[in-house]
């Protein structure tokens, strides 16, 4: 029955996208549970607003993403009775990976996308995997149907290259419409092919007049 | 230090945690799906009244041992709780919630737990549970309403939750959903409501080996909660192929 300790972890698929523009940042995901061959809902939301710029998408084991959301939520509002300011997106980025690392040897099974705007108010991307490691991008994509959606956003973000010197800013050239459009495009291929991605998709804008959000209808199949 | 206890005819899954006490991560005599469904009034919530025990820890089979097994209770004044999986866990977990209505009626401040605090308080017990390697072997469905908000959730063993018109639990998602998915509309009557879940409960009961034909109804409005007595549905069997089941293939088998 339960010899062994898989039964601790389930994927609750779904598939989340960031894109960093010059002055805004794009994060989105779909919003289906799954489990095994099953839908639970198709309207659970993996995106949380943790500071005023500064959004965490996830994806993996819903039970350790919502724990993981309320750890830092909870975290940010000591931090601003402490400093009596809002965290910035990258002072939270580092608070993600320490927080994964802390669960190193029993993981939160989330895969997360940090998405916002830096001090100086351009769009930054963090990528992480489940036990913290992680690296500041100009676009990333996480979940069941990243491996479906990071060779396009390659091909279509026209962002520089991180292999060219001297480094470039990784933020895309594009406008935030045109990442928008390209983040929907995306999402509309990603849920042809990968079965756990769907139903709808969460799209939302961070810049420097707030935060918007946008829902968008995916294919039900 | 902890130690596994192995036997050598089955691999056993007791394992002795160094303050000595054991704990089990199979279930023993489980109860089957629980359907709910939002309608106009409130929240409706149905299951099957059996459950089955397990033959020694391995899948052997299983006994129906209870045949009147309330699967379904009221949670203080607002909220309904079925529970699929383990039973023992299941009256555990209704000790723990025990506590909470009566720690939250003793503040005698006017305010009263209703299903959304319920659902978060049961989320994060299972969730903590899992994280110690202890679990309550269930599947939670969580329904009520309060100042007219209609609320119906499910919790997982591990934690997994999510909020929604319909849900249900084990079998129920594979075979129950569906049927729900096609049929639920905003502001059914109790009696639209009933006859969704009737018809999920009938091919329950055809195609889930462990359900029995005996079930209770609950549901729960703004005024409060009934729970109907055990009724049983009516089936059919009489099926031209189940009259000669050989015919067309003699022999042995």
């Amino acid at each position: 029955m339960a010899l062994r300790g898989d039964w601790v972890y389930e994927n609750n698929g779904g598939t989340c996208v960031a894109i960093a523009g010059s002055d805004y940042c794009v994060v989105a995901a779909d919003t289906r549970l799954s489990v095994g061959y099953s839908i639970y809902t198709r309207d659970y939301s993996k995106i949380c607003k943790l500071a005023d710029k500064c959004v965490l998408a996830s994806s993996g084991f819903q039970g350790d993403m919502k724990a993981l959301q309320k750890n830092l939520s909870a975290k940010h509002l000591i931090y601003q009775h402490q400093h009596n300011k809002q965290m910035s997106c990258p002072a939270m980025a580092r608070l993600l990976s320490n927080t994964l690392y802390y669960k190193r040897f029993f993981p939160y099974y989330t895969f997360n996308i940090l998405g916002g705007l830096d001090n100086e108010g351009k769009g930054c991307v963090y990528s992480y995997d489940a036990v913290g490691s992680y690296e500041r991008v100009g676009y990333s994509c996480q979940g069941t149907g990243g491996a479906l959606i990071m060779p396009v956003l390659d091909n279509q973000l026209k962002s520089p290259s991180p292999l060219l010197l001297p480094s470039r800013d990784a933020v895309t050239p594009l406008s935030e419409s045109e990442a928008v459009d390209l983040v929907k495009d995306v999402f509309a291929s990603a849920t042809e092919r990968d079965i756990y991605t769907g139903d709808k998709l969460e799209i939302i804008v961070v810049n420097a007049t707030g935060i918007r959000q946008e829902f968008l209808d995916l294919r039900k199949d | 230090m902890e130690w596994g206890a192995v036997s050598s005819e089955e691999k056993e899954v007791s394992t002795i945690l160094e303050s000595g006490s054991q704990r089990t991560l199979s279930p023993y005599v489980t109860g089957t799906s629980v359907l709910g469904l939002k309608y106009k009034d409130g929240v409706i919530m149905a299951a099957d009244m059996g459950a089955q025990k397990l033959n020694t820890r391995c899948s052997y089979g299983s006994t129906l041992r209870y045949k009147s097994v309330e699967q379904i209770k009221p949670i203080g004044k607002h909220t309904l709780l079925g529970a699929s999986g383990e039973i023992s866990d299941f009256q555990e977990i209704l000790r723990y919630l025990d506590e909470l209505i009566i720690y939250d009626h003793m503040w005698d401040d006017g305010n009263s737990l209703g299903p959304k605090e319920v659902h978060n308080y049961l989320n994060r017990v299972m969730y903590n549970r899992r994280n110690k390697f202890n679990p309550l072997w269930n599947s939670l469905v969580v329904g009520g309403v309060k100042n007219g908000q209609k609320y119906l959730g499910m919790v997982g063993m591990i934690g997994t939750h999510y909020e929604d018109n319909h849900v249900a639990t084990g079998f129920g998602n594979h075979l129950a959903r569906p049927i729900m998915r096609a049929e639920w509309r905003e502001d059914l009557t109790f009696e639209e409501a009933v006859k969704i879940l009737e018809k999920c409960l009938l091919v329950l009961l055809y195609r889930d080996r462990s359900a029995i034909n005996k079930f209770q109804i609950s549901k729960i409005t703004e005024e409060g909660v009934t729970i109907s007595e055990p009724y049983a549905l009516k089936t059919f069997w009489g099926f031209s192929a189940f009259q000669n089941p050989t015919k067309g293939a003699e022999g042995s088998w």
